[in-house]
């Protein structure tokens, strides 16, 4: 379709890069690995929960021959959006946390792109259910600005500043068969 | 998904996600916190102009784990019972503000009925009515079966039942539950079989997209080598026996109940379902239903989260469907 | 002959009709007769009411041998009156009211309180039929003799809705009515094998888990009253027969000489059980709807002579009594009218039927069974001035809240059917013209046979 533009704002080595800078933040805010549990937003906060996980295995002498998918699991959200009632009923993705669950660790909320905070929001309330975590954090690939609600992430891997009118799209790998972060803008030039 | 009358609604795609999105629910089931909030604020009102307290149940605990307000209205020693109309009692429930109405009735077609005449404009889903269907009760043996053949929770998302061989032997003149399994199972690729003496066969089975017999043991043993999969016992009422559908309980179970040593002939993987309740004795034998090839506490179970999949569907999304 | 200035007009001078489908002709009608059967444009009468009948097509006027009217007893589903003004604009000139009203009428006081409030009305000829046993209860015989010599003078007598099951029963009823050349209506519908039946039985049934109602349980009694009243020597008439297997148990009788008729609904001319798919009410009737196949051999049936009447069966009910669940609902349709329709519809249309059998099948039939005199006469000098004048080609979609009829039960609602009645004349007086309600016929009473 002709009606959209497509604008390349990172590509794999990139977001590799962005990816190794948050593992080692991560590692540096907590003070070694210490109760770190990193929970993805399907869809695609899920990958990069995990690819997230094997950096921290890979860096930290202290987690050396740990699977990643012990500090590693899925949140779903969507039964807490607010805006269910927007759309046609959406299928709800698979909530995985290893063994041990959230009580009194540290989770890391991971998404590929942060916006409004909403599904921020909606992920808090879906993590109360499950338990009491000591400390919740927030990392995220792409943080596009447009926030509706007083959320911030703790890591960034890339600030894209937007107009409303675009959208950011993420593709991993694992979803997508390739990562790369585009810009769509609509046919006709930015929005004011 | 605005209504679920019946499992012929469903196509193999609706069919599967369904599934899918039950075995979703079935997994938050297995939390401390079991409550979700994705029908928050939503009315459901489980209309049961029949006594059926485990379908009753079974819904209220749907609902409930969804956050839906759940309203009960038993006909039993309400003003359904003083011979009010469907149609009042319906447009009482409009006036409450029903968002959903699960109907289970003695007539069949009341929840079609519900559906179609523009007394209410809430979403209708089919708890069982009369001698039609019980789509619910389908979805939820589906999805036993599928965990059973496709090895355990999650292990079958995405498939349908291919290939899956499903002998349902009982009373299917009167069976709602076998009605709505041919449908479903049929529209999943899986064979039925069903069997029964002929008196409990409608006339008009032929058209159905099944295979009919009228010998168990045959059935068991398998065409061409094949062997059933999974057996499914329907009850069978003893009040039938005085119409003369059958001669006696100890002809029927003789040559239709299920026991021992006909699950004996069936392959090591097969799996028994029985809708419940049980007359054990009659058409199931003790050793089967307590036995290890007997699914019948999972369904239950499974019942709940097929139930909370189906309620979703309906009322999760924006109104206009 | 002439009118004072603003008084009716006696005579009516039907202009260019054409009787039975044929050329056109001018008919004039007299003191309740046909005098005259004129060229087109040729017949004039000083002071005479003239109705333009260019390219309508003119008919005895039809005999219902098979109408509900519900009164006495179940005035909110339909009264002798408004169901004799549905009557009139179908066309009917007479109507036989059946009997299971509440009180049965089973007695002569009964038949004549509805013969009555019949000719009060004025729109059409309303012949009470008795029941054949007291309180339709199949158990003993109504009092048969004094319906038939009472100012009724009732000829057909029917427990319809109930069938006369009892072998003995039925061969005494059969028997005694032919003293006074009665006609034996039976409802065909052995009781054990329907017990709770909601629709026909088959694959439909199958699949909406509804109670069947077996082909079988018409066509055995059909089967057996054909033999009892072969054995005894009388006439029998078979109801709304609904099957082929009932049409093919008729075509046996008549080829064996037994002195069978039989009649067939519109309904069932039309409409198939799939229609039930949706649970609606509405199609709830008895005897039910059947198959295609069914359908195919009713109409197959007419065409060749095995069925001789067209009935309605028109049976009106309250609104409440259909807006509920299938089970809960009572059985039966409207017919009155809609019936000239769905015939063209379903037997001119289709080539099964000319003008000609249209009138064999909705009048004079239907008048010899019953001994209706008076009606179902062929439109020639000095026969009864009972019309009907149709319009071939027009096209109506058919809106039931604008039926006379109380009832509100037609399953033709919203059907696009084509013919349309124009105009009813009863006894020499025009009582629907341009479609619509004219005005009773004022000089109901004056004629002891009830024209």
């Amino acid at each position: 379709m002709s009606s959209a533009a497509l604008r390349p704002v990172m590509g794999a080595p990139e977001i590799s890069r962005a990816l190794s800078r948050i593992a080692h933040e991560l590692l540096e805010r907590n003070h070694g690995p210490e109760g770190l549990l990193l929970l993805g937003i399907p869809r695609r906060g899920a990958p990069l929960a995990r690819r997230l996980g094997e950096r921290l295995v890979a860096v930290e002498p202290a987690l050396a021959g740990v699977d990643p998918s012990a500090l590693t699991g899925s949140l779903d959200v969507t039964m807490h959006r607010d805006d269910l009632r927007r759309h046609p009923a959406r299928a709800p993705w698979p909530t995985q946390v290893p063994p041990g669950g959230v009580d009194d660790r540290v989770v890391v909320l991971v998404d590929d792109v942060l916006s409004t905070g909403r599904t921020v929001r909606a992920a808090l309330d879906a993590l109360s259910d499950l338990g009491r975590p000591r400390a919740v954090r927030l990392a995220v690939l792409v943080d596009r600005g447009h926030r509706e609600l007083p959320i911030r992430a703790d890591h960034v891997g890339k600030n894209l500043p937007t107009s409303s009118r675009e959208r950011v799209r993420v593709l991993l790998e694992e979803t997508d068969g390739s990562d790369a972060v585009v810009i769509e803008a609509p046919e006709g030039g930015e929005g004011p | 998904m605005r209504h679920l009358l019946s499992a012929a609604d469903l196509s193999r795609e609706q069919a599967v996600h369904l599934l899918d999105v039950a075995e979703q629910m079935a997994a938050t089931q297995q939390r401390e916190i079991k409550k979700l909030p994705a029908l928050r604020g939503r009315t459901v009102v489980n209309l049961f102009f029949e006594d059926s307290t485990r379908t009753r149940t079974s819904f209220e605990a749907a609902a409930k784990r969804l956050s839906a307000d759940v309203i009960t209205f038993s006909a039993k020693g309400s003003s359904v019972s003083k011979g009010e109309s469907l149609k009042d009692t319906a447009m009482t429930l409009e006036a409450i503000g029903a968002d959903a109405v699960v109907v289970r009735h003695s007539a069949s077609g009341a929840p079609h009925r519900l559906a179609t005449s523009g007394w209410i404009r809430a979403g209708v889903l089919n708890a069982g009515d009369g001698t039609h269907e019980h789509p619910t009760q389908a979805l939820l043996d589906a999805f036993t079966l599928r965990r059973a053949l496709r090895g355990g929770a999650g292990a079958g998302t995405g498939t349908d039942l291919a290939g899956a061989r499903v002998v349902v032997v009982g009373d299917v003149l009167h069976s709602r539950v076998a009605r709505s399994n041919v449908l479903l199972l049929h529209t999943l690729g899986a064979r039925v079989t069903l069997v029964a003496p002929p008196t409990l066969l409608p006339v008009g089975v032929g058209a159905w997209p099944c295979e009919v017999a009228t010998d168990l043991d045959a059935a068991l043993a398998g065409s061409g080598g094949a062997r059933p999969d999974a057996v499914m016992a329907l009850r069978v009422q003893l009040e039938r026996m005085d119409a003369a559908y059958f001669p006696s309980a100890r002809e029927y179970s003789r040559r239709y109940g299920v026991d021992g040593r006909r699950l004996a002939l069936l392959p090591d993987h097969a799996v028994l379902l029985h809708p419940g309740p049980m007359n054990r004795g009659l058409e199931i034998s003790a050793d089967a239903a307590d036995g290890v090839r007997s699914r019948i506490v999972e369904q239950v179970a499974n019942g709940v989260a097929t139930r909370m999949a189906a309620l979703y569907l309906m009322l999760a999304g924006e109104d206009a469907a | 002959m002439t009118a004072a200035p603003d008084a009716p007009p006696t005579a009516t001078v039907l202009q260019g009709v054409r009787p039975l489908g044929a050329d056109p002709v001018d008919l004039v009608l007299d003191g309740g007769v046909v005098t005259e059967v004129a060229a087109p444009g040729s017949a004039a009468r000083d002071g005479a009411r003239v109705v333009d009948g260019r390219g309508l097509v003119a008919l005895p006027g039809l005999v219902d041998l098979h109408t509900h009217l519900r009164e006495p007893g179940r005035e909110d589903a339909e009264t002798v009156e408004t169901g004799s003004r549905a009557a009139a604009l179908g066309g009917f000139t007479a109507v036989h009211a059946m009997a299971n009203t509440a009180p049965v009428a089973d007695t002569a006081g009964v038949v004549e309180q509805v013969w009555r409030l019949g000719r009060a009305a004025g729109w059409t000829d309303v012949r009470p039929v008795g029941a054949v046993t007291v309180g339709l209860d199949g158990e003993r015989l109504a009092e048969l003799g004094a319906m038939a010599d009472s100012a009724a003078a009732v000829r057909v007598f029917s427990d319809d809705g109930r069938c006369v099951h009892d072998a003995v029963l039925m061969r005494r009823a059969l028997e005694y009515v032919r003293a006074f050349d009665g006609v034996v209506a039976q409802h065909a519908q052995e009781p054990r094998l329907t017990e709770g039946a909601q629709m026909h039985e088959g694959e439909v049934s199958a699949v909406l888990g509804l109670r069947g109602w077996p082909a079988v349980a018409e066509e055995a009694v059909i089967a057996r009253d054909m033999l009892l009243a072969d054995h005894v020597g009388s006439r029998l008439h078979v109801c709304h027969l609904s099957t082929a297997g009932s049409v093919e148990l008729v075509r046996w009788g008549k080829a064996r000489g037994i002195a069978v008729t039989a009649e067939v609904t519109p309904h069932h001319l039309l409409l198939t059980d799939e229609l039930v798919r949706g649970y609606d009410p509405v199609y709830k009737v008895n005897p039910p709807l059947r198959t295609a196949a069914d359908v195919e051999a009713l109409r197959e049936g007419v065409a060749d002579g095995t069925i001789d009447v067209v009935a309605t069966d028109h049976a009106p009910h309250a609104v409440e009594d259909k807006d509920c669940e299938w089970a809960a609902a009572a059985m039966g349709m409207t017919g009155l009218e809609t019936a000239l329709s769905v015939v063209v519809a379903a037997l001119v249309e289709p080539g099964h039927l000319d003008w000609a059998g249209v009138a064999r099948v909705m009048s004079a039939a239907p008048a010899t069974i019953g001994r209706v005199e008076h009606q179902g006469r062929p439109l020639a000098v000095g026969e009864p001035a009972n019309v009907v004048l149709v319009d071939p080609g027009a096209r109506r979609v058919v809106e039931v809240a604008a039926h006379a009829s109380r009832g509100r039960n037609s399953p033709f609602a919203g059907l696009e059917l084509p013919g349309r009645v124009v105009a009813t004349v009863l006894g020499g007086h025009p009582v629907v013209l341009d479609g619509a309600l004219a005005s009773p016929r004022p000089d109901a009473g004056r004629h002891p046979g009830g024209w």
